[in-house]
């Protein structure tokens, strides 16, 4: 079995599982209890913020530990959303392939008053500092542009967005799911005010995640209740969960180079190999991309199908295609690259781990090869095509 | 538990009567490729019984099983008894469909019905 989606979600490490399992036996204790066992689970409470805040060039006291990616894109939104209506200031700047937990936000915020802009993320995937730029007005309160995009795996100039919401003050909040642990991340030199991210992406466990907040921002709760994380996420902590992502996102960084290194390889011969099938087309500019991202449409074919015969091969991968997620609509992120819906329906989405081999590689290209030929001898839209009635968009 | 019953499974993987009827006697086209489903069926009808019939599809697992069974269903049948088909049957015949792919066994039976009314409209033309 190969598993090719890791963008869905990753295996825990063992490093990780060992934490978890280690804390649920011997730190079970509340962090918020006096004695011992209760102090100890709150040493090891904030022994993971620390690790967790010197990853990214943070401060510990800047990471709220949340319930993953979604609850981190809510607060984030939220809190910029409460400030900026205190300043009478209530546009939004972000952009049409963000995940569902902030477009999701923004459309309840729209229901609010809130006016939302968004940048377009051309061709290639990839936000244009300077159309952000352009998009900011006087009443803008807050920026948010996904670090790396979750199908594509496109990699955003934050850095270059960062600095322009430094320069207008506005605030500028990241949705970085995919990249943390995949990518190099620092809060400070990338100019980030806010930042989402999620343990299982890094091969942590599910359920937990983290919302940096920079300094002299106030955090709006979202979750009412106890005196836990400052009093800005009632609660009782995940305590193994944290610290199982602690060890997670550490062990992350500390290989980050090396598996750049093997990733990228093994994502460009998956890309040169799924080239060579006919009237195909790679999603997403192809270098800046996530290591572990290959992102195609296959014209002629719908991408269930493709998915459950490669399954059936041993390949486990997704698909932007609308019946995968029981709407009728395909992916929103290939349609705001400009993707029409006939192809955009044909995807496939790849996102190998670290394990993967070279044979893996050459296998999934030759089946997925194998299976695309297949689907499109008896279909009707690939019959068009080939006899000229169509014309082919790949 | 899995997405699809072993009987949407094996109509996937192992499609009955794929393919074209080049001299067909009725030909039904249905569904568009923006909305992701796109089935082609093919008669081939000798005294009001479907002799043949094949399909072609583009579209996800359970439309190309809800293709091929019914044009299981259909075949050898009189041109009246496929007039019947429902997709409700293509559906049960196939153990069930999830609620949100029940459009599929429509297409069906849709795919069939435009292909009979084509076989009869050719019929009265002659």
């Amino acid at each position: 079995m190969i598993y090719a989606d890791n963008a869905a979600t990753t295996k825990m490490s063992d490093a990780a599982i060992d934490t978890l399992t280690r804390c649920m036996k011997e730190t079970f204790g509340n962090p918020s209890s006096l004695y011992s066992i209760g102090q100890t689970a709150k040493e090891v409470l904030e022994k993971a913020r620390e690790d967790v805040a010197g990853v990214i060039g943070a401060q510990p006291r800047e990471i709220i530990f949340t319930s993953g990616g979604s609850e981190a894109d809510n607060q984030a939104l939220l809190t910029a959303a409460a400030l900026g209506k205190k300043n009478g200031k209530k546009h939004i700047v972000s952009s049409a392939f963000e995940h569902h937990a902030v477009l999701h936000t923004l459309e309840r915020l729209k229901k609010e008053g809130f006016e939302v802009t968004l940048v377009d993320v051309h061709e290639n995937g990839i936000v244009r500092p300077e159309e952000v730029e352009k998009a900011i007005r006087e009443d803008t309160c807050l920026v948010t542009i996904m670090y790396a995009n979750n199908e594509i795996g496109t990699i955003q100039p934050i850095r270059e967005i960062g600095a322009i919401c430094r320069q207008k003050k506005v605030l500028f909040h990241t949705d970085a799911v995919q990249a943390i642990g995949h990518i190099p991340v620092n809060v400070e030199e990338d100019n980030i005010d806010m930042l989402s991210s999620s343990a299982r992406k890094f091969h942590g466990p599910k359920g937990v995640g983290f919302l940096y907040v920079k300094k002299g921002i106030k955090a709006e709760n979202l979750i009412t209740g106890g005196a836990q994380e400052r009093g800005k996420r009632a609660g009782t902590e995940n305590v193994p969960g944290i610290a199982a992502m602690a060890t997670a996102l550490k062990e992350a960084a500390s290989k980050l180079d090396e598996n750049t290194v093997k990733l990228s390889a093994a994502r460009d011969r998956l890309i040169a190999g799924l080239k060579t099938i006919p009237h195909s087309a790679l999603n997403g500019d192809e270098h800046s991309r996530l290591p572990g991202n290959v992102n195609f449409c296959f014209e002629g074919i719908e991408g269930e199908s493709l998915l459950l015969l490669l399954d059936d091969k041993g390949i486990e991968a997704s698909s932007g295609s609308a019946c995968t997620s029981g709407s009728l609509d395909p992916s929103h992120v290939l349609l705001a690259i400009g993707r029409v819906h006939d192809v955009a329906h044909g995807s496939l989405r790849l996102s190998i781990g670290e394990t993967i081999t070279d044979e893996e590689c050459d296998y999934i290209i030759k089946s997925v090869g194998e299976v695309v030929e297949y689907l499109r001898g008896f279909s009707p839209v690939w019959r068009d095509l080939v006899s000229g009635k169509k014309q082919f968009i790949l | 538990m899995a997405l699809y019953s072993e009987k949407v499974m094996d109509h996937f993987r192992n499609p009955r009567n794929v393919g074209v009827i080049e001299d067909a006697d009725g030909v039904g086209e249905v569904g568009n490729a923006k909305c992701g489903d796109i089935m082609k069926m093919y008669l081939k009808i000798e005294d009001e019984i479907i002799k043949d019939v094949k399909f072609e599809t583009f579209g996800c697992g359970s439309a190309i099983a809800s293709s091929s069974m019914a044009t299981e269903m259909i075949k050898g049948q009189p041109v009246s008894e496929a007039m019947k088909l429902t997709n409700k049957a293509v559906a049960e015949a196939l153990d069930g469909l999830p609620d949100y792919k029940m459009h599929c066994s429509v297409l069906a039976e849709e795919a069939i019905k435009n292909a009979l009314e084509d076989y009869e409209s050719r019929k009265n033309n002659k």
